[in-house]
């Protein structure tokens, strides 16, 4: 079992190296409109990126989970069968879904690019990841710590919302296209909030872990907070569509619940760093790093995430680089920091002797990744406030080509730091690749 | 938790139906085949529709009904190759597609949205084109 969840990591932290550098291939044609604009225009370049960086997100947090649950959690498995059908699955998968966007046969929607079709199995892995999941827990598990219902949750709502994502396929949503496109970034905002889940949930489980302690993972403190991250999930996406003439009631609703987010995790893990002790964190220092990291990265992402889902600020922001910030900064600063330490934590108990040899670089690397992370936000933030001058108080508005040479300055620094996000990006994963590739060799 | 699952249902209806219902006429057959060609040529990866999508090009919510612009414009554009914009190869057919779908969308609604009214609660009215809505509820 151990050896699925380690392919499952494997595969993921490839992704994480590949879709960091589709990501800066990307962002040259920022700069360089020409840039392989005959050879790859950004309309299929950008799907590379995009694709392989939800790869990443989704199967680190799924090997997490299953090493966890097997190796940590010390719970049989209800089907070691299941869980190499959900690996094998989603690797044909990959390869469905690259050849799909190598051929230019797409055809899905903005995120899921690739020809719809693929989605099918997809959901099929995902069903059987849940079924493994449930049979696992449900049984061995009496009094569920908050991780496994946020993990538990999270599988749930995946499946659900990802089929919701292709509603587009049922006429009776495609031919009004206020629904359509609301539901659409509907089913966007709340798959986002349930992976989300996954990787928060295993942020708590970390924490308990580094910590010794299940106190992080219990009581009702935790478990309000974990409720009114489910409430948002569910009713809070309409902030991402506040802009499309949908009834008021259903804006008005996502406004109200919307105030409450964020607000979850950072209090949680705030609690937890107070009561952090010294040889605890010696254990597994990078992980505490990276979780410190996301500690950071939560707070600045909350502050703007809080102020861009206020209507009125939002009216001004929606459509700008300042909502790419928001998505960037959460996916890299957030999700990237926590399934990284997540990593870091499972490579330090598979093989403590070798990733100590790379301590140097990681360190390094880890710095890199996270400086040039905020100048790439601070970037995307200055670009976006130019483009929301010229949208909404420009007298005369000059041609969008002159916005966008404007805007130049800003996007050569992002690209460089999304550069530096690469560079860093290979320095803690290529060591933590070479670890995990020969601890796979040995079983 | 059962609860829970009732109000989601609930609620997931209510969003599919009422929630999101409106005037506007149900998109043509043609309009349809515009928004597939839309779709299989990622046209989103670069532009948006009421503000979502890529940030490359500009936002075409309405660029059939706004001054200086409309179909003929549009189409200007579709095979020209401009800038980062790759040079496709529509066929005449295909352009109408195009500028159909583009049309519908149009009709549905404004952005950027110049006439949205502030409210002191941080809350925003937002302009409607050709739909009954209750703003005070
Ligand atoms: C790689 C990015 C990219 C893709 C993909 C792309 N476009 Fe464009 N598009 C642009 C850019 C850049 C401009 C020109 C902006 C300027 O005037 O400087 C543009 C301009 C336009 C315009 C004129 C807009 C205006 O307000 O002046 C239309 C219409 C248009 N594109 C339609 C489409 C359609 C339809 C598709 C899909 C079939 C598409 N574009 C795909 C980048 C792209």
């Amino acid at each position: 079992m151990r050896n699925i969840a380690l392919l499952f990591i494997t595969l993921s932290l490839f992704a994480l190296l590949v879709g960091a550098f589709f990501g800066t291939l990307t962002g040259i044609q920022y700069v360089k409109p020409d840039f392989l604009k005959e050879v790859i225009a950004f309309n299929k370049m950008r799907p590379f990126h995009v694709s392989t960086i939800i790869g990443w997100i989704i199967l680190c947090a799924t090997g997490g989970i299953y090493y966890y649950l097997t190796h940590d959690l010390k719970l049989n498995l209800f089907s070691k069968k299941l869980a190499s059908a959900h690996l094998l699955i989603f690797i044909l998968c990959i390869i469905a879904i690259y050849i799909s966007l190598i051929s230019g046969n797409m055809g899905g929607r903005e995120y899921l690019t690739y020809a719809p079709i693929i989605s099918l199995p997809i959901l099929f892995g995902w069903i059987l990841f849940g079924i493994n999941y449930f049979k696992t827990t449900i049984q061995q598990v009496q009094g569920w710590p908050v991780y496994l219902w946020m993990w538990g949750t999270g599988i749930v709502f995946m499946i659900y919302h990802f089929s919701e994502a292709h509603f587009w396929l049922i006429p009776y949503f495609r031919e009004n296209f206020v629904r359509d496109i609301t539901v659409q970034w509907k089913s966007y905002g709340s798959f986002v909030g349930a992976w989300n889940m996954l990787v928060y949930g295993t942020a708590i489980f970390l924490m308990s872990r580094i910590k010794n302690n299940e106190d992080v993972s219990k009581g009702k403190k935790v478990f309000f907070f974990y409720f009114l991250g489910l409430v948002n999930l569910m009713l809070g996406w309409a902030h991402h569509t506040y802009i499309i003439p949908t009834q008021p009631w259903v804006r008005h609703l996502a406004y109200a619940v919307s105030m409450t987010e964020w607000i979850i995790l950072i209090s949680i893990i705030m609690s937890w760093r107070k009561s952090l002790t010294k040889h605890k964190i010696e254990q597994h220092h990078v992980s505490y790093n990276f979780l410190m990291a996301t500690d950071f990265w939560v707070f600045v992402n909350l502050f703007l995430a809080l102020l861009i889902s206020i209507p009125t600020i939002n009216l001004f922001t929606h459509g700008t680089h300042i909502t790419v910030a928001h998505s960037m900064g959460t996916t890299i600063g957030i999700n990237t920091t926590i399934l990284l330490a997540s990593a870091f934590y499972i490579v330090n108990l598979e093989d403590k002797g070798h990733i100590n040899r790379y301590l140097k670089i990681i360190k390094l690397g880890f710095w890199i990744f996270n400086i040039s992370l905020g100048i790439f936000w601070i970037c995307l933030l200055l670009g976006g406030v130019e483009k929301s001058i010229w949208m909404y108080f420009t007298e005369n508005p000059t041609p969008f080509g002159e916005m966008q040479t404007k805007l130049l300055p800003y996007m050569y620094v992002f690209l460089v730091a999304g550069f530096g996000i690469f560079i860093g990006i290979m320095m803690i994963t290529i060591p933590l690749l070479l670890v995990l590739m020969k601890r796979i060799k040995n079983y | 938790m059962a609860a829970l699952i009732i109000i989601f249902a609930v609620y997931n209806t209510f969003v599919y139906t009422q929630g999101t219902s409106n005037t506007t006429p149900k998109m043509t057959a043609l309009a349809i085949e515009g928004e597939k060609l839309y779709q299989t040529n990622n046209c989103t990866a670069c532009h948006q529709l009421f503000g979502l999508g890529g940030y490359l090009g500009p936002d075409l919510t309405n660029i059939i009904s706004a001054k200086n612009k409309g179909s003929f414009y549009v189409k200007a554009f579709l095979n020209s190759g401009i800038k980062s914009m790759p040079k496709f190869n529509f066929t005449e057919k295909e352009q109408d597609a195009l500028v159909q779908f583009l049309t519908e969308v149009d009709q549905c609604g404004y952005y950027p949205i110049y006439d949205a009214t502030i409210k002191s609660t941080g809350w925003v009215d937002v302009k409607y084109k050709n739909q009954k809505v209750n703003n005070n509820d």
